[in-house]
Parts: structure tokens; C-alpha cells; sequence
């Protein structure tokens, strides 16, 4: 078992007594790691819910200029996008061909690019009709009160900023993973460094499906 | 060994039931519940997250250890958010420092 080599490697490192115990170790270092990141993004959401108590009529106007059909797409593409993580995984698992498993780290990065180029232009949109909360800068005709309405859309820059952070470093490793990949770095003994990025992903994916609604939703009822 | 691959019939399936999530979040979002709105919106968030955890995080078929880890996770994110709000939902219930 131990002498299994992959590329000269060994796939299970010295420290470890198998390849069961070393799996183990990598997944539960990794949900370490998320937990901080749940700590770190639930102070943000935390936060909008303290504030969005303050005043609930600010924050549904101020959400009603959001545009939720971008944001719905968006949705829908981090969740292909995830199932394209998921199935390299299992590629990767399986020892599909190199380029199966290329391809469908290669769809996660395009699918994680899409996501990004959508953002952006709403970004732009926002930019456009004075909605970025900034003294001077920050125009609100609309109802509510133009300082919490900026609260929401300080929140709103926030969050989304900190998740599309998040999405660029993703993507930043998942090209390192198609390097690995294609240097033969991986087998079905040996997939570690896919199957944590792949946590990463979807944590990453279920923040934006808790922003979604949240950000997006919240004054849709009102009709605008 | 034995690490559990699990069939591409289960990703297929908890993908079909995010996106039948995300419609029904959007369409209940359109109809007006008041203050149940968000309450539902953040259900069915959960219900979504869970499924992600679970299956495309493979926790359901992970070790004990790492339900532990998950599960303290998101219990210390309850704390935070239970003793914060528990906090601002009462001031003024008390008058404790009359104005």
C-alpha cells in the first residue's frame, strides 16, 4: 500500500500509517479552514440582519434596484459550476483520461469566470445610477431612508466583493489543479489537492446561496 | 481502502434540486408573505446549503470526526448569531438605565 507511487511520489506521505488516515487529516484540515471562513462571512451576515431589524423598509427598496434576474443567473452558474467541481472529483476518482478530468476543472473556471463577468456588470450598472455608498458620490431618489439604504448597499459591496474575492482565488487554484492534472499528478490512490479544493468551492457556492436571497430577494415582494 | 465514489446519479439529482430551489426562492419571493417571506427564503437557503454539504462535500459519507467538525461549525455560527441578536432584540425590554 505504501509504496504505491504516482509520479515518484509516494501517495501516502511518511507521517501517515495509511492512506485512509491521511485522507482524513487533509478533510478535516480543510473544514478547519472553512470554519473560520463560516465565522468570517456569518459576522457579515450577522451584521445585515442587525441592521436590516433597524429598518426592513430601507433595505426591501434598496433591494428592489438590485437586479435579481443577473443575480438569479448568477445563481444558476455557481450551481453548474459545482456540479462541474463534483464531477472532476469523481473523474479524477475514477481515473477518467486526463483530458475528462481537464475539461471539467477547465468548465469550472469558465463557469466561476462567467459568474465574475455578470458581477461585473452589475457593478457597473451600479456605478452608473450613483448606487456605490460612497459620501458625495451616492444618489437614492427612491423610498426609504437614503443613509440605512446605503447601509444596504454598503453590505451589499461588501459581501459581494468578499465572495468575488473568494471566486478569484478559486479559480486561481483550480488552474494550478488542471497544471497538477496535467502533469499526471493525480490517480484514483491520489486525488487529495482536488477533492479539498473542492470543498473550497462549494463553501464558496453556498455563500452566494445564502447572498442571493438575502441581497436580491428581500424586497421583490413590494413590486418595482 | 474503499473510498466511497459516489454515483454521478446522486450529483445529477442534488444538482436538479438546487435549481428547482432557486425558482421556487424566486417565485415565493414575488408573492407577498410579510414577514414570513424571509423566513422561507432563508429555509429553503438552508435546505440548499445542507444538500451542498452533504452530497457535493461528500460529509454524508465522511467519518464521525468530520460530522463533528461541520457540525461545531455552524453550531458556534448559531452562538454568535443567538447571543448577538439576543442581545439587540431585548434592549429596551428592561428599564434599566431610564432615559
Amino acid at each position: 500500500m505504501a509504496d504505491t507511487h504516482v509520479a515518484g511520489h509516494s501517495a501516502v506521505a511518511h507521517q501517515f500509517a495509511s492512506m485512509e488516515q491521511q485522507r482524513e487529516a487533509g478533510t478535516l484540515g480543510m473544514w478547519a479552514f472553512l470554519i473560520t471562513e463560516i465565522m468570517f462571512f456569518g459576522g457579515l451576515f450577522l451584521a445585515y440582519i442587525i441592521y436590516r431589524a433597524r429598518d426592513p423598509e430601507a433595505f426591501a427598496a434598496a433591494s428592489g434596484e438590485l437586479n435579481w434576474k443577473l443575480g438569479g443567473i448568477n445563481t444558476v452558474v455557481l450551481i453548474c459550476s459545482s456540479l462541474t467541481m463534483v464531477l472532476a472529483v469523481y473523474y479524477v476518482q475514477t481515473g477518467a483520461s486526463r483530458r475528462t478530468q481537464i475539461a471539467f476543472l477547465a468548465a469550472t473556471i469558465a463557469l466561476g469566470g462567467t459568474f465574475l463577468v455578470v458581477k461585473g456588470f452589475e457593478y457597473h450598472e451600479k456605478f452608473v445610477v450613483g448606487h456605490i455608498p460612497i459620501p458625495g458620490f451616492f444618489k437614492w431618489t427612491g423610498h426609504g431612508d437614503p443613509q440605512h439604504v446605503q447601509i444596504f448597499y454598503w453590505m451589499y459591496f461588501a459581501m459581494t466583493g468578499v465572495h468575488a474575492l473568494h471566486m478569484i482565488i478559486g479559480i486561481g487554484v483550480m488552474s494550478v489543479l488542471i497544471y497538477m492534472c496535467y502533469r499526471g499528478r493525480f490517480s484514483p490512490e491520489y486525488y487529495a489537492p482536488v477533492e479539498i479544493s473542492g470543498l473550497y468551492w462549494h463553501f464558496v457556492d453556498i455563500v452566494w446561496i445564502f447572498l442571493f436571497p438575502l441581497l436580491y430577494l428581500v424586497g421583490a415582494h413590494e413590486g418595482h | 481502502m474503499a473510498e466511497h465514489v459516489i454515483p454521478r446519479k446522486v450529483y445529477f439529482s442534488v444538482f436538479v434540486a438546487l435549481l428547482v430551489l432557486t425558482g421556487v426562492t424566486v417565485w415565493i419571493a414575488n408573492i407577498n408573505l410579510k414577514a414570513l417571506n424571509a423566513i422561507v427564503a432563508l429555509t429553503i437557503a438552508v435546505v440548499k446549503g445542507t444538500l451542498v454539504v452533504l452530497y457535493f462535500m461528500h460529509v454524508r459519507y465522511s467519518s464521525r470526526l468530520t460530522w463533528v467538525f461541520v457540525a461545531a461549525g455552524f453550531f458556534w455560527l448559531g452562538i454568535m448569531v443567538a447571543l448577538t441578536l439576543s442581545d439587540y432584540i431585548t434592549r429596551g425590554w428592561i428599564p434599566f438605565f431610564p432615559q
